[in-house]
């Protein structure tokens, strides 16, 4: 299959409760495809958690969602539009290992850039400020505001970055790996956080941490290359397939077509 | 040390040169310490010390077409101005279309700007050209118009940080993020660019070229030793910038020492000093 991207009259057509819709999607790294031939859709409120083996592209698919990559092949709409064009509408919450932990700022400051956009020149509006409290508030850090960073454990600055995604006034909260480094009482702490979130917005998120899946999720992306999409709960041997590389789903696509599968993943 | 005291207000008081050096000193103070701290959060001390040398091609310039063309108003002021916002230009474009290089072809620009300075200046037509003062700074030759054109640029440089305060702080703790909220990445790393490289210009005849970027960071590096606040931090490396000119001037006026190496000495004594109470009160 191969479709152009942004077909943006189909993507109109798509129903207003799909906030997701990736079809045929390929993207490589020079030679080397990342994804390839992925397809499938995100509805209104869902919960969606990607996992798959390093390398599988879990991080690369993130990264076309918010269109800071772009695809070389198929058809992504976020809310219909183009990735770039929805980035505002999706609160983002990266790995929180790749920042300076001795970098200078409150935990305040760190919730007020989910209202960037919101600001030209100058200090950010009351009413900035007051979201980005509230943001702090619900992620249980009130009284936090001028908390140093590098004051914080791994978990709270973890909770920061969820504050940060929440002042965003999101309507997809999209996580990658939020419990990796975290000690089990902190991730507890998080769960409960997003658990109370999953009620209110559509979430993705990228992990390892089948706890968090089984806590979080409504369905499950097994993302290696290409992409099988699960129900919940996993069986034992579902995830062993996964993890062992056994469902690397290489395999041709045209065996696929000639089947009349249209899913986007190899079974073995 | 009351003597030492004395005798340097007496000097202000008495002595227009003195009276100059030390409220360019100051009024600088203001500029390298909120633009340093940025630099330091930033960790870009390599590109600043880029940028400074290579206004030495600037410089070198200056003198050499002021003198072939006849040009009085091409000064050597005007050249680094250019220069700065030339290295800013190319550094900021090799750091963002090639990263992976970016090390290398800094030090080439480094090195292209030195080198074509020194050629300037060598082939410049009439007396020979104190080089010693461009590369070591000389804050006696401070005058009145250099200290209104230092405020100037002061109060502009601080203008443009406290607009775009929020942003520069963004880009610098997390590019992508920023940039998935809409901040223009480029636009914010050109600014805090040519913040620096405008600092240094200002710092060039106090500190010199090749000592400046060391004055521009040391006191933000030491005083975020202190502090987990940028604004904080922002306010001690104005005053330990201040500091330094002021002890440094009042210093080597006493004993006959030269100015600027000997400030920038006093700005590394504070920053080595701060691991000793540091860890004092660890």
């Amino acid at each position: 299959m191969s479709v152009a991207p942004y077909p943006l009259e189909s993507a109109s057509a798509a129903p207003a409760d799909v906030l997701v819709d990736c079809r045929g999607l390929t993207y490589s790294y020079g030679r080397s495809p990342v994804l390839e031939d992925v397809s499938f859709t995100v509805n209104r409120g869902e919960s969606l958690c990607v996992i798959g083996p390093n390398g599988g592209g879990k991080s690369t698919l993130a990264k076309l969602i918010l269109g800071l990559l772009e695809p070389d092949r198929g058809h992504l709409a976020i809310f219909g539009r183009k990735p770039r064009d929805s980035r505002t509408k999706i609160g983002y919450v990266p790995q929180a290992m790749r920042f300076d932990p001795l970098f200078p700022i409150a935990a305040l400051d760190i919730v007020l850039m989910g209202r960037l956009n919101h600001l030209k020149v100058g200090p950010f509006s009351k009413r900035c400020r007051a979201i980005a409290q509230a943001a702090l508030a619900e992620v249980g850090l009130s009284g936090y505001e001028k908390r140093a960073f590098s004051d914080l454990s791994g978990g709270e600055r973890q909770r920061v970055m969820v504050a940060r995604a929440l002042a965003c006034e999101p309507e997809i909260l999209l996580l990658d790996e939020p419990t990796a480094n975290i000690d089990l009482t902190i991730e507890a702490q998080l769960i409960e956080t997003l658990v109370s979130l999953r009620h209110r917005m559509t979430i993705l998120m990228i992990t390892h941490d089948l706890d968090l899946v089984s806590a979080i999720g409504d369905s499950v992306l097994c993302v290696n290359h290409r992409v099988h999409r699960h129900t919940l709960p996993l069986s034992g041997e579902t995830i062993r397939e996964i993890y062992s590389g056994r469902r690397r789903l290489e395999h041709d696509r045209r065996t696929r077509h000639q089947q009349g599968d249209h899913s986007t993943c190899s079974h073995d | 040390m009351t003597d030492l005291f004395q005798d340097f207000v007496e000097a202000v008081q008495t002595v227009p040169v003195i009276r100059y050096a030390l409220f360019a000193g100051l009024v600088s103070s203001l500029t390298f310490g909120v633009v340093g701290s940025l630099v330091v959060v930033r960790q870009i001390g390599y590109v600043a010390s880029a940028i400074a040398h290579s206004i030495l091609g600037g410089i070198g310039a200056s003198v050499y077409y002021s003198r072939v063309y006849e040009l009085p108003w091409l000064t050597p002021m005007l050249g680094a101005i250019v220069a700065g916002l030339l290295s800013v230009a190319v550094i900021g474009w090799v750091t963002i279309r090639f990263k992976e290089r970016e090390d290398t072809i800094i030090g080439a620009i480094w090195a292209t700007g030195m080198s074509a300075g020194l050629l300037f200046l060598h082939y410049a037509p009439g007396k020979n050209v104190n080089l010693e003062s461009f590369i070591f700074g000389n804050i006696l030759l401070t005058s009145w118009s250099d200290i209104v054109a230092t405020l100037i640029l002061g109060i502009v440089v601080i203008g443009l940080v406290v607009l775009f305060y929020h942003k520069l702080v963004a880009v610098s703790f997390d590019e992508e993020f920023a940039r998935l909220r809409g901040v223009s990445t480029k636009f914010h790393y050109f600014l805090l660019l040519t913040l620096t490289a405008m600092s240094v210009v200002l710092m060039v005849r106090i500190a010199g070229l090749f000592l400046s970027q060391a004055l521009l960071i040391l006191p933000a590096a030491t005083a975020s030793r202190f502090s987990r606040s940028l604004a904080l931090i922002m306010i001690g490396a104005v005053g330990i910038t201040a500091l330094s000119n002021t002890a440094g001037l009042a210093l080597s006026y006493q004993y006959d020492i030269p100015t600027g190496p000997f400030i920038v000495f006093l700005a590394v004594f504070f920053y080595a000093l701060s691991f000793l109470l540091k860890r004092k009160r660890a």
